[in-house]
């Protein structure tokens, strides 16, 4: 007989960014909250200090610090008529664990949506006739706009202690800033990171070309800092320990660092780790949801009652929960029904490495996470597709999260893998080389979806999650078109060699290559339930005291990093709840 | 060696570095027919011989291993090779590691067959993928040379092997060629980049050939500085200098 646990206010089910916001949040407002996370607790100290977090052996071949595939994976394939298989071991994206998840060991890119990122479909229709977008293409708007989110992207900059320069305030462009970016309210909390070289240059090979470049906002503390909640944070020292690592030095923002160490310890607060969550429960009506059934650390089968229930794991884990769980209608690809799975995207990300003689001091073991330049000459509605061929946009950009020999050296056309002539060459380019990358958006289509697996089973015996996804024409012209820009950028610098890789025309997708951990889709938010699992406040639109901010809940993923989107709308969810719900609970938007 | 003169630890390397002809090191031992695993088999390039007795490989895997490591990071006139540096030594102790036996993996069936797009999908977690690939390909190379097994052949026929298995052109019953080869490859990279505390990159002998600082993980002072080389030789995990 399952363990019942007493009733809380709410449940939150993983101890990732929106987690922490929304335990931050809902604590705040005297609510008791219990946090349920899959993986072991984890902070600065002891599990990121120095030098063990360091260990790249640890960090990059054994993935210490991200989610172990052994219990939980997805399976993929490329059509809906394929079978898929297993993600068995960890390649195109990287799915944390543990307390502070991803939010642990991202690099701290922090972008803010452009305006028009929130419009994508009207914008297009508008801009270029309903005919331009292809018939599959299931883009939809977003349920808000950017004005309305842009006091809780403010906030999250805020929380994170966001280094950057701002590029429009109040409608009045910024020199140094982004002139493209939508107005804000006031500058970043911290002035940018220093430049290391591939980024100063990119400053000038952009003015060769005409481009308006900036630097990249960066959640890396430029200065020491603290933020709203009394956090502090250390200036980063540039250790090149950032992606696949947990920030030794106080300075890259995480849940860890900048949220936690308020909401631990509060009365009416309470951490629960090693919980793996099984199921949201679901009254008879299937209209309320009253708690989750998880697993404790002894591996006991136990039942959290709860009024609110948040789902707040990675992206992929909260459609998981939610089918398992029998929350609203799966899609269904053949009908274009239901609601849950559908709308997958990822990120399609491209890179040029450039390798220079031994004058240029490019030190990539040097690495500021999200630190860098990048440009939106060609993103947003600045791409227009009766030119580039493609809807969305893409942003290039240098950044420089540091590097190890452990996590790879490239190597120049044309030099063999192994022997003599690789040595050789590693030895040669080690220390002169940087790349610049290009990070361009994913639209969403009728075949591209997340729904329940046939035939494989997690370590607790449900269907796995299965992710159906491959490239589009529209995405493989994309990253074609904007890797010819990045080369073309990358010629005014006159390096040595260049190594570039544009999808080629029908290439399908290739879990066995990290490409961005950012996964997007399947519970998304919008102005229609029988099109969207969630409505603007991330509420469930079948269960109305489930909520699921997170990064599911984009109907297509942007040209930027998703993380800055992710926190605005946690912030933005947790005031609805606040707000609206608690006062009157029920659904916040009618059907 | 055009980046020597901007790194005082490369000098140093370089001039404290005894080089031994091909062959007469660890190659020449192991063409010597030793059958059995162990110090002999890998002697060090100043001819002491290597105290690290295996305890995961068997002897047939050791010979396997030494001569291939050998031949993908050869020592040579640009710096250390990997049996100098513990390589060997280095997989051996990784092949007792639960990641070697598949503790992150996904690793229940069914198994089927998909294109390499999907990643690996067979059922042998990392240290059997060498462990079983060792005997395919040293079977494999029984039959084509007359009994002769992979350590047996000289470097040029272990070159043309090595070539074939990671082209996918050796067909072996039991594991793919170039999935074998791939996961050989990487756990050499990872013996001979890894922090010495893993047993490979003795003395750190790999960082101070590219010129990694290893572990320092702090370059606030160096982030804007352009007209010289960054100055300070490698620190490992446990605080050894290089």
């Amino acid at each position: 007989m399952a363990i019942v646990k007493t009733k809380v206010d709410a449940v939150i089910v993983g101890a990732g960014w929106t987690g922490a916001i929304l335990a931050k949040e809902l604590t705040d407002h005297g609510l008791n909250v219990v946090c349920l996370e899959r993986g072991p607790d984890r902070d600065t100290q002891p599990d990121f200090a120095y030098p063990r977090v360091v260990d790249e052996l640890e960090g990059s071949v054994h993935r210490r610090y991200l989610q172990a595939l052994a219990q939980e994976t997805v399976t993929i394939r490329h059509g809906v008529n394929d079978t898929a298989v297993p993600y068995r071991q960890m390649g195109s994206f990287k799915p944390g664990t543990g307390v502070g998840g991803a939010g642990s060991h991202w690099s701290g890119a922090h972008f803010r949506p452009l305006p028009e990122d929130f419009l994508l479909r009207s914008n297009m229709e508008q801009r270029f006739g309903k005919k331009l977008l292809p018939e599959n293409m299931s883009i939809q708007d977003f349920p808000i706009t950017y004005d309305e989110l842009e006091p809780s992207l403010d906030h999250f900059e805020y929380v994170c202690g966001t280094s950057g320069k701002a590029g429009v305030i109040n409608g009045q462009v910024q020199e140094g800033g982004n002139p493209f970016e939508g107005s804000r309210k006031r500058e970043y909390p911290l002035p940018p990171n220093p430049n290391y070289l591939g980024s100063e240059w990119f400053y000038k090979a952009a003015k060769e070309m005409g481009y308006h470049a900036y630097p990249i906002p960066a959640s890396n503390a430029s200065r020491a800092y603290i933020n709203p909640y009394g956090c502090q944070m250390g200036p980063c020292n540039a250790c090149g320990f950032c992606s696949d690592y947990g920030c030794l030095n106080y300075s890259k923002a995480s849940p860890n660092a900048n949220v936690w160490p308020v909401v631990r310890g509060r009365k009416n607060f309470e951490m629960r780790t090693h919980a793996q969550v099984l199921k949201v429960n679901l009254a008879d009506d299937k209209k309320t949801a009253t708690g989750v059934t998880y697993l404790d650390a002894q591996g006991r089968e136990t039942e959290q009652p709860a009024d609110l229930v948040l789902l707040c794991a990675f992206s992929l884990y909260n459609v998981h929960l939610m089918l398992v769980s029998g929350i609203g209608t799966p899609y269904d690809p053949v009908t274009k029904t239901g609601t849950i799975g559908k709308n997958y995207s990822y990120q399609n990300l491209n890179r040029v490495v450039m390798y220079f003689d031994e004058t240029v001091q490019a030190n990539p073991f040097i690495g500021i996470g999200g630190a860098g330049a990048t440009f939106d000459d060609l993103n947003g509605k600045q791409n227009d597709p009766t030119k580039s061929g493609f809807v969305g946009g893409g942003i290039v950009w240098a950044r420089q999260p540091g590097a190890g020999p452990v996590r790879g050296i490239p190597t120049p056309p044309g030099v063999p893998n192994w022997g003599s002539a690789w040595k050789k060459s590693v030895k040669e380019v080690f220390r002169h080389q940087f790349y610049y990358e290009v990070q361009g958006s994913c639209m969403s289509y009728d075949d591209a979806y997340l729904s329940l697996d046939p035939t494989y089973k997690d370590a607790f015996g449900r269907p796995l999650l299965r992710m159906t996804f491959d490239w589009h024409d529209n995405e493989i012209k994309a990253s074609q078109f904007l890797v010819g820009k990045a080369q073309e950028m990358c010629k005014v610098l006159n390096p040595l060699a260049m190594k570039g890789d544009a999808k080629k025309d029908g290439q399908h997708y290739d879990v066995t290559q990290y490409q961005s951990t950012h996964t997007c889709g399947g519970a998304i938010m919008g102005k229609d339930p029988k099109t969207s699992a969630l409505n603007k406040y991330l509420q469930s639109w079948d269960v109305s005291n489930v909520f699921a901010p997170g990064a599911n809940a984009f109907p297509q993923n942007n040209g930027y990093n998703p993380t800055g989107l992710v926190g605005g709308l946690a912030y933005w969810c947790a005031k609805a709840i606040r707000e609206q719900y608690l006062s009157n609970p029920g659904p916040l938007v009618q059907a | 060696m055009s980046d020597d003169k901007q790194s005082p630890s490369r000098r140093r390397l370089i001039k404290s570095l005894v080089f031994v002809p091909m062959g007469v090191g660890a190659a020449g031992a192991l063409h010597g027919g030793l059958q059995t695993a162990g110090a002999a088999a890998t002697a060090a390039p100043e001819g002491k011989p290597n105290p690290y007795t295996p305890t995961f490989f068997n002897a047939d895997e050791w010979r396997f291993l030494n001569a291939a490591v050998d031949r993908l990071i050869p020592h040579d006139e640009h710096g250390p090779g990997a049996i100098e540096l513990g390589v060997p030594e280095f997989i051996d102790r990784h092949m007792k590691t639960p990641y070697a036996h598949g503790s992150i993996w996904y690793m229940s069936g069914p198994w089927l067959d998909a294109p390499p797009e999907f990643g690996y999908q067979g059922k042998l977690p990392l240290c059997d993928i060498l462990r079983v690939g060792m005997k395919n390909f040293d079977n494999h190379c029984a039959q084509q040379f007359n009994g002769k097994k992979f350590a047996d052949l000289d470097k040029g026929q272990q070159e043309a092997m090595l070539k074939e298995a990671e082209g996918n052109k050796l067909k072996f019953p039991d594991i793919s060629g170039k999935i074998f080869f791939a996961n050989l490859l990487a756990e050499t990279r990872n013996g001979y980049f890894a922090d010495p505390g893993h047993g490979g990159n003795k003395g750190m002998g790999s960082w101070k050939m590219i010129g990694y600082p290893g572990m320092r993980a702090d370059y606030l002072d160096w982030v804007e500085v352009r007209d010289r080389a960054y100055p300070i030789p490698p620190v490992d995990l446990a605080g050894n200098r290089g």
